[in-house]
């Protein structure tokens, strides 16, 4: 994963809450097998509607997306990243995102800034009187900076580390391997395995 | 002073809930300065969409699956519902399931395809193996691993990423969950079921009230469930934003659990059970938040818009956007009445559906089909309402024909079809046409979901099934009502 300081580009606001990773991109799509080439699929509903933000000039080519809240909500599909880091997205504004999505865009190297709602309101009026404008978000100091407006912005420190640093989870996990082999050694008997297969007794259910 | 009354003293000194035990029991490493902690993952239930880059990523590092004992895969998002022995005729969904039969074989991971008894919607086959269990910590790529909760495991869904890491790791770098109570006291009236009990939650949490919380669902009217109806529930805790939902274990799980084929058995069912009993949430422990339901004045629920916090009791009218003092959930609302098609006011009970879909990881368990032919069995469903009835895994298909239900089905003029999510999500070709309305035992009924331009109504499957007979949305209560109940 590349590292992450400032991401400076067009911004294009999303005015709708709620924003299900099914409409981010639907199920149809996810049938894919490969982790690229999504963003046809993004928000690919509303985009057939010319006048959706999305398809209007001025924000061609946005980096970042700002959008109402609760963005990201319902199914843990990743394809809602993968489509977003496709489209060209470097960054999601929202002032509530959903768990999952949550998770899923740090490891794909997608800034999930959570930003205050009113500060999400101001962001709105100066990129849709101005649009075109370069928006700046820089991850060190947590910070959203439009003209001359500046919010902060809130992203977890653990997260906000490893999009610094471009670190791969699996790699600083397997750092501590030893103490999962310790926990493994101690997992009681009876706890389940799925291998190898067993029936059901007779007594039992079907 | 011997080591158990140490163990007493400790018990009363730090009361814990039922989540912060089963987090504490699987802690690998504790986090420091704001890094994760690191938790061991008892169950890895995989399925075909969200996996085959995750196995691409173990090859690409030359990564082995670490613990192929702890996971298990089955086909359900892609796979048809009718003839299921002939080749998958959609070409991408017959390469995801290609891809996870050669993934499966190549990294040693036991698998149950389209046409094996074993083979349903993962969340419904976990369980009915056995191997969804107390006490566990259970992950899947898809969000409504939350169901496994109903059995005090703690369950969630994960997005490819995190499958790739589980598969290599066996664990999860994770921030602790807060925990939130939802007491549901009292008993429910004939005719309401679980499934009102979390759309009345979700309606009062609203779809991002449960962020960055663990649920426990607690009070007489939880207890007195089945696990089929305590799955339901735990199933959409993720529908009020919660990742997980949990149910302390009692004689209603184990005895579930009991003789199934991954249950301990023996002696290990013994020490499993002593254990089992710890992990109720211990007296004066503290939630961060609670939440209260009345479970005696609930009503057959459903939902009018386009976000499952979006319902109202089925007596109600479609509510007016103009009554709603929060602005984003007013624009919302307004934007959910013009993508449904319905007018303020409009007593839901007029609204006229054109399907019906009983089915999805939320109710399709044995007991959801048995509850939908109670209302249905000799009668025949309103004219031009499609039906559709799709068990939760091949093995409830066979259980429900031994039983006679699929001919209860099939007499109402009901279609009876293979394992799977079918129209829940509409990957395979169970889909609505654009504008077609479905009252739906599933869990979202968000834009489009259920096939392009679709407007879904969630229901219990008792709704479900009043309103194929009177093609209009309707409870039981409405049939007593006309005599139409025996």
């Amino acid at each position: 994963m590349e590292k992450i300081t400032t991401v400076t580009g067009t911004a294009a606001p999303l005015r709708r809450s709620n924003v299900d990773t099914d409409q981010i991109i639907p199920a149809v799509f996810l049938k894919r097998v490969t982790k690229t080439g999504f963003d046809d699929a993004l928000f690919y509903a509303w985009r057939q509607d010319p006048e959706f933000v999305l398809n209007r000039p001025e924000y061609q080519g946005a980096k970042v997306l700002i959008a109402g809240p609760d963005f990201g909500t319902g199914s843990s599909r990743e394809h809602a990243v993968w489509a977003l880091r496709d489209f060209g997205f470097d960054v999601v504004i929202s002032s509530r995102f959903g768990d999952i999505f949550r998770g899923n865009s740090g490891k794909q190297g997608l800034v999930a800034a959570q930003v205050a709602y009113e500060d999400v309101e101001r962001l709105w009026a100066v990129v849709e009187a101005e649009p075109g404008i370069a928006v700046t978000v820089d991850l060190v100091e947590r910070t959203v900076t439009v003209g001359s407006l500046r919010v902060p912005f809130d992203i977890d420190d653990y997260t906000r580390w490893r999009l610094l640093e471009g670190l791969d989870d699996i790699g600083l996990t397997l750092r501590d391997e030893a103490a999962i082999t310790e926990f493994e050694s101690h997992r009681e008997a009876w706890r389940p395995t799925t291998l190898p297969i067993r029936e059901p007794a007779e007594s039992g259910s079907l | 002073m011997n080591a158990a009354s140490t163990n007493t003293v400790e018990t009363i000194e730090h009361p814990r809930t039922l989540a912060e035990k089963v987090w504490n029991a699987h802690l690998v490493a504790e986090g420091e300065d704001g890094t994760p902690d690191l938790i061991y993952i008892d169950l890895h239930l995989v399925h075909e969409v969200t996996s085959p880059q995750a196995f691409d990523g173990l090859r690409l590092a030359g990564r082995p699956v670490r613990r192929p004992d702890l996971t298990i895969a089955t086909e359900d998002h892609n796979t048809p519902t009718l003839d299921i022995d002939k080749p998958i005729a959609d070409l991408t969904s017959r390469t995801q399931i290609e891809t996870l039969r050669r993934n499966a074989a190549e990294f040693g991971i036991r698998l149950h395809s389209l046409g094996d008894k074993e083979q349903g919607i993962v969340h419904v086959v976990g369980p009915q193996l056995g191997l969804t269990q107390p006490g566990i910590t259970v992950v899947c790529g898809d969000s409504h691993t939350s169901t496994h909760g109903a059995f005090g495991a703690m369950a969630f869904g994960i997005g490819t990423s995190e499958v790739e890491h589980v598969l290599a790791t066996q664990t999860l770098p994770l921030k602790a969950f807060k925990t939130m109570a939802i007491n549901v006291e009292g008993a429910l009236r004939p005719g309401v079921t679980a499934k009102d009990i979390i759309l009345a939650v979700i309606a009062k949490i609203g779809t991002g009230g449960g962020q960055g919380y663990v649920l426990e669902y607690r009070g007489s009217a939880i207890r007195a469930l089945s696990m089929d109806g305590r799955m339901t529930i735990c199933n959409m805790s993720i529908e009020a934003g919660a990742r997980a939902g949990m149910v302390a274990p009692d004689a209603t799980t184990y005895a579930y659990l009991k003789g199934r084929a991954h249950a301990p058995a023996g002696a290990d069912w013994d020490a499993a059970v002593e254990y089992w009993e710890t992990l109720a949430t211990d007296e004066g422990a503290q939630f961060d938040a609670e939440v209260f339901i009345d479970a005696d004045t609930l009503e057959p629920f459903v939902t009018w818009g386009t976000n499952p916090g979006q319902g109202v009791s089925l007596s109600e009218t479609v509510p007016d956007p103009a009554t709603i003092a929060d602005q984003h959930e007013r624009a919302a609302a307004e934007r959910a009445l013009e993508y449904m098609a319905l007018e303020p006011g409009t007593p839901l009970k007029d609204v006229k559906v054109d399907a019906v879909f009983m089915g999805s990881c939320t109710n399709s368990r044995i007991e959801d089909l048995r509850a939908f032919a109670s209302i249905v069995k000799g009668k025949r469903k309103a004219d031009g309402v499609r039906v559709m009835v799709v068990p939760g895994s091949a093995r409830v298909r066979l259980e429900a024909e031994a039983e006679g239900l699929d001919k209860v089905f099939t007499d109402f003029g009901a279609e009876w079809r293979f394992a799977g999510c079918s129209m829940c999500l509409g990957m395979n070709p169970d889909q609505l046409a654009p504008g077609e309305r479905c009252a739906s035992t599933s869990n979202r009924n968000f834009e489009g979901r259920q096939g392009k331009g679709g407007r879904t109504h969630l229901v219990s499957p008792l709704v479900a099934a009043a309103t194929a007979i009177r093609g209009t949305l309707s409870s039981p209560w409405d049939l007593q009502t006309e005599g139409e109940v025996h």
